[in-house]
């Protein structure tokens, strides 16, 4: 199993458990009270240690998401440049807001901090990818390629 | 004018390889260092330099450094990581070394791990960085291929190994202690200080934490010595820095160039003056975590001490620009908010203070605010000031907030009397 392997590079198996987590969700998509279960056993860890850890971090889902994750950047260079009617637009027509995932199981949308890519405001991440420059007709572009 | 870290960098960010980066002098430091210098040579080299660390709070590197033990055999192992954690609203200049010269980066690094003697380094990415990350991976495969990584790196008996660690969010993993706590796969809080990281850091062994931009100086000091390195600034501190603007500027962007040019050069030269229709208000000079400089502040001259004497700080040295069509509020509202949702929650008057802080701004800018919360603001941004609180986060969150309370007071008693906001 993949865990195993990335336990090998640490000095204790505890120390993969941010990888662990990755990985688990790298497969399923997100984090269940299971995949906590069986984490904490194969690190030696309590399933309270884990779930502390993976509450913890914003890239870390506990509760199931969309096929496609839109994380927008909602920090302050884009919203001088106008992220708040992207995401007005986007809300709309996905209806759906912040932390909702659309009825087709297409799409989750999420805040994300400052992307560092401030020269080209507003920018969002569609799962892995970045997009920059954004107006109305990119996004729909953008919806109509990861559909 | 030169600009010795992104002279390589190609327009459109297309990174150099192996080759390409060898042809134009790379690794040369590299092999100079591990043939002709003691490890206690480059320390002294980059003390002397002057080099300030550019990840935000300017602590001299070779100090640093110099903190670490070098008794042989007890210290071992040692650790070096690359702070590469960029999240810093407005802040985008490590992104740009990270995906346009990652080579440069990794032969700082086996420079700087040799002078410490470290023999694991670790790059902590931020997890969004994906281009980054692939470009890395690249680089540090054919640097292990070429022999400059893994054992006995070009015969010098020097062994290195480096891994990049990509993270899992939470712009708290940026403070050096968090860091490590988060590398060791645990919640991002930061550690008390002392021990310093230098005595007891990842794994509770001697470690030294640096910023992307102030590892890629390393093989260019080497190469060029400390004096060529301190005529490269305008001002005493050496060196250049990288520079950015954003916001409703005509040209925003990032650029290398000398520190100690002026804030106004920057803006009109560089970032081509407002756009049309847009008028400067202020600026916060180093990301959200510093104070605002208004324009009177235009001929402040970019570095670190005397954007401090101008009542703010260099940070990370990218600039956001508040215009006359943003308001004020808004633009501080949004800010705080960002502080309050990464708060790591250790310790209570970050915790507590900074959602209290949010919540008071949401109404503000709502219309609904009352006038005593101009005092609790400025009461919650003294407490949240150095020495109130365990770690940096809130004193970053104070900055702008305060210096916001003082230069757009009137906007704020505006919001209040008026119960609106103007710009809506």
């Amino acid at each position: 199993m993949e865990i195993r392997e990335e336990i090998k590079q640490y000095p204790y198996p505890a120390v993969a458990c941010i990888d662990a987590l990755k990985i688990v969700q790298n497969h399923r998509g997100w984090v269940s009270d299971e995949s906590i279960k069986d984490i904490a056993q194969v690190l030696g860890l309590s399933n309270e240690e884990v779930d502390s850890v993976a509450t913890f971090y914003s890239r870390i889902y506990r509760k199931p998401v969309g096929r496609n994750v839109i994380l927008i950047c909602d920090s302050v260079s884009c919203m001088i440049l106008g992220f708040e009617s992207l995401y007005g637009y986007l809300s709309k027509k996905l209806g759906i807001s912040w932390g909702e995932t659309t009825s087709d199981g297409q799409f989750t949308l999420l805040p994300i901090s400052c992307l560092g890519d401030c020269d080209n405001a507003p920018a969002m991440m569609i799962n892995a990818d970045h997009f920059n420059r954004l107006t109305v007709e990119k996004i729909d572009e953008l919806l109509d390629r990861y559909k | 004018m030169e600009r010795p870290l992104t002279k390589h960098i190609k327009p459109g960010f297309t990174a150099y390889n192996l080759e390409e980066y060898k042809q134009v002098g790379g690794y040369n430091a590299l092999l100079k260092a591990l043939k002709n210098m003691s490890p206690g040579d480059i320390t002294t080299l980059i003390k002397t330099s002057n080099l300030l660390g550019r990840g935000g709070a300017g602590f001299p590197t070779g100090v640093k450094w110099s903190l670490v033990p070098m008794d042989v055999d007890r210290s071992r192992p040692k650790y070096l990581v690359c702070n590469a954690d960029e999240m810093e609203p407005g802040t985008f200049k490590d992104r740009y070394l990270l995906e346009g010269n990652p080579h440069q980066l990794i032969e700082g690094m086996i420079i700087s791990a040799y002078a410490i003697q470290a023999e694991k380094a670790y790059i902590f990415l931020r997890w969004a960085y994906k281009k980054a990350e692939a470009g890395l991976r690249k680089a540090i495969d054919e640097a292990y291929k070429a022999g400059y990584l893994g054992k006995n790196i070009m015969g010098s008996g020097f062994n290195l190994d480096l891994y990049v660690h990509s993270s899992a969010g939470r712009y708290i993993c940026g403070e050096e202690t968090a860091l490590l706590n988060s590398l060791e796969g645990k919640r991002a809080i930061p550690r008390t200080k002392p021990p310093f990281p230098a005595i007891s850091g990842l794994f509770g062994r001697p470690t030294v934490v640096n910023n992307v931009e102030t590892l890629s100086w390393i093989s260019h000091i080497v190469e060029n010595g400390a004096d060529w390195f301190k005529g490269l600034s305008l001002t005493a501190t050496g060196g250049t820095k990288l520079f950015g603007v954003s916001g409703r500027v005509k040209n925003p962007g990032t650029w290398e160039l000398p520190l100690g040019i002026t804030i106004r050069e920057l803006l009109e030269e560089h970032a081509g003056g407002m756009s049309s229709g847009y008028k400067f208000r202020g600026a916060l000079p180093g990301g959200a975590s510093t104070d605002f400089l208004i324009e009177d502040h235009l001929d402040v001259k970019m570095d670190f001490s005397t954007v401090a004497a101008a009542g703010s700080r260099l940070g990370t040295g990218t600039m956001i620009i508040l215009d006359d069509k943003t308001c004020p509020v808004s633009f501080i509202h949004n800010v705080e908010k960002f502080f309050a949702l990464e708060s790591c929650g250790w310790c209570t008057p970050c915790r507590e203070g900074l959602p209290w802080v949010e919540k008071m701004l949401l109404s503000i800018e709502d219309g609904t605010g009352k006038m005593e919360y101009l005092d609790l603001l400025s009461f919650n941004a003294k407490y949240f000031g150095p020495g109130n609180t365990f770690c940096a986060h809130a004193p970053g969150a104070a900055e702008p907030l305060q210096s916001g309370l003082k230069y757009f007071h009137d906007d704020f008693v505006k919001h209040i009397t008026d119960k609106k906001c103007h710009w809506r």
